[in-house]
């Protein structure tokens, strides 16, 4: 989240999610940007949840080793009840793609963090990783058999010319799609955060009766970041299951 | 005897189902389920909006693309924005339509 200047008459609500070179010269000269070095945070984050978390290996797990050992069976409980027996070989997979996600959302909701997966940039990315493969498991297992995914059988054959391309544009809507659902959640949470914040400073600014009326905008905040944890776990979890969903697609083809 | 215990049980359980939701202790079930996993209505009202709006863009960029590479616009352009718009439909008909039988 940005701070707003006392005083400044504009809410910039969008100034948040400008990129700036990280880690001085050094950053500056390889444009290394503070959505980089968030990332590099979160994963670090993710490794020492699952190294610190594991660590005692005690069979009455401690708290940490009782989270690790949560998201673990969560996550592999997702890919099993959703792909299916296969779903043992994609668990690293979307046990990373979550987890980053995850962290991405939650590291944003810091004060003087950055939400890397409020760049659409970042989120078309990793869909795109998930399209391609999906593809590339769907043709691997099913050879060319894969295309008549988009002629579904015991239609009519004088409708192909219609139905084909809109199977093909139903088919690769599905990055497009999972990329705007998580960009689009961040980006708006984030523009509440920043709307709401510039009402304080501006009713504070505003003398005695706009300092009173400035609880009514922070209590909104404090609820909102409520919510805004909520959308985290909500869109990763999301995220994930529609990468599974994809994936038993792949799979099974149906 | 044992019929008549059974009746009575399900005639104790019906009757403190019933009491439970006047007292309204029972929370109404708001979730519905999409996919074989419960989501909330304003979920799913986001979600037909995303998969309908994703489609129309890639048919937009689809149509956007081909015009510029085999010059003819603007044909192709509105041919695939209509079958953009009618992938969003078969999206949405997918994710909430009735779903088919399990092959397996």
């Amino acid at each position: 989240m940005g701070i707003l200047a006392a005083g400044e008459p504009s809410i910039d609500a969008l100034g948040q999610f400008v990129l700036h070179p990280a880690l001085g010269m050094l950053g500056r000269s390889v444009n290394f940007s503070q959505g980089n070095l968030m990332m590099l945070i979160a994963g670090a984050l993710i490794l020492s949840l699952l190294y610190f978390g594991m660590k005692p290996a005690a069979i009455v797990p401690g708290r940490l080793q009782a989270l690790a050992e949560i998201a673990y069976e969560g996550i592999y409980s997702m890919c099993h009840d959703q792909i299916g027996h296969e779903g043992k070989k994609f668990f690293p997979f979307v046990f990373t793609l979550f987890f980053f996600v995850l962290f991405g959302n939650l590291l944003g909701l810091l004060p003087f963090s950055f939400t890397y997966t409020s760049h659409i940039g970042v989120t078309f990315g990793l869909a795109a990783v998930v399209i391609v493969l999906t593809t590339v498991v769907a043709l691997k297992i099913h050879g060319w058999h894969f295309f008549t995914y988009f002629f579904p059988a015991g239609a009519p054959k004088a409708l192909a010319p219609l139905i084909i391309p809109v199977e093909v544009i139903s088919y690769l809507s599905r990055p497009v799609s999972l990329s705007i659902r998580l960009f689009a959640n961040m980006v708006a949470g984030h523009v509440m955060f920043e709307v709401f914040a510039s009402f304080i400073v501006m009713l504070a600014a505003a003398g005695t009766l706009g300092v009173i009326g400035a609880a009514g905008p922070l209590a909104i905040n404090v609820v909102l970041m409520g919510f805004e944890l909520l959308v985290a776990f909500l869109q990763a979890y999301v995220f994930a299951i529609l990468t599974c969903i994809y994936l038993h697609d792949a799979v099974h083809l149906h | 005897m044992n019929e008549r215990r059974t009746g009575e049980d399900s005639s104790f359980e019906s009757r403190l189902a019933a009491a439970r939701k006047k007292q309204g202790l029972d929370p109404a079930p708001v979730a519905q389920e999409v996919n074989g996993k419960q989501i909330s209505s304003m979920g799913v009202g986001l979600r037909v909006g995303v998969e309908m709006l994703s489609a129309l863009v890639v048919g937009l960029g689809l149509g956007w693309y081909l015009d510029s590479w085999l010059h003819t616009k603007p044909l192709l352009l509105i041919v695939f924005v209509l079958m953009g718009g009618a992938a969003g439909i078969a999206n949405v008909w997918r994710l909430l339509g009735p779903k088919p039988p399990k092959p397996d």
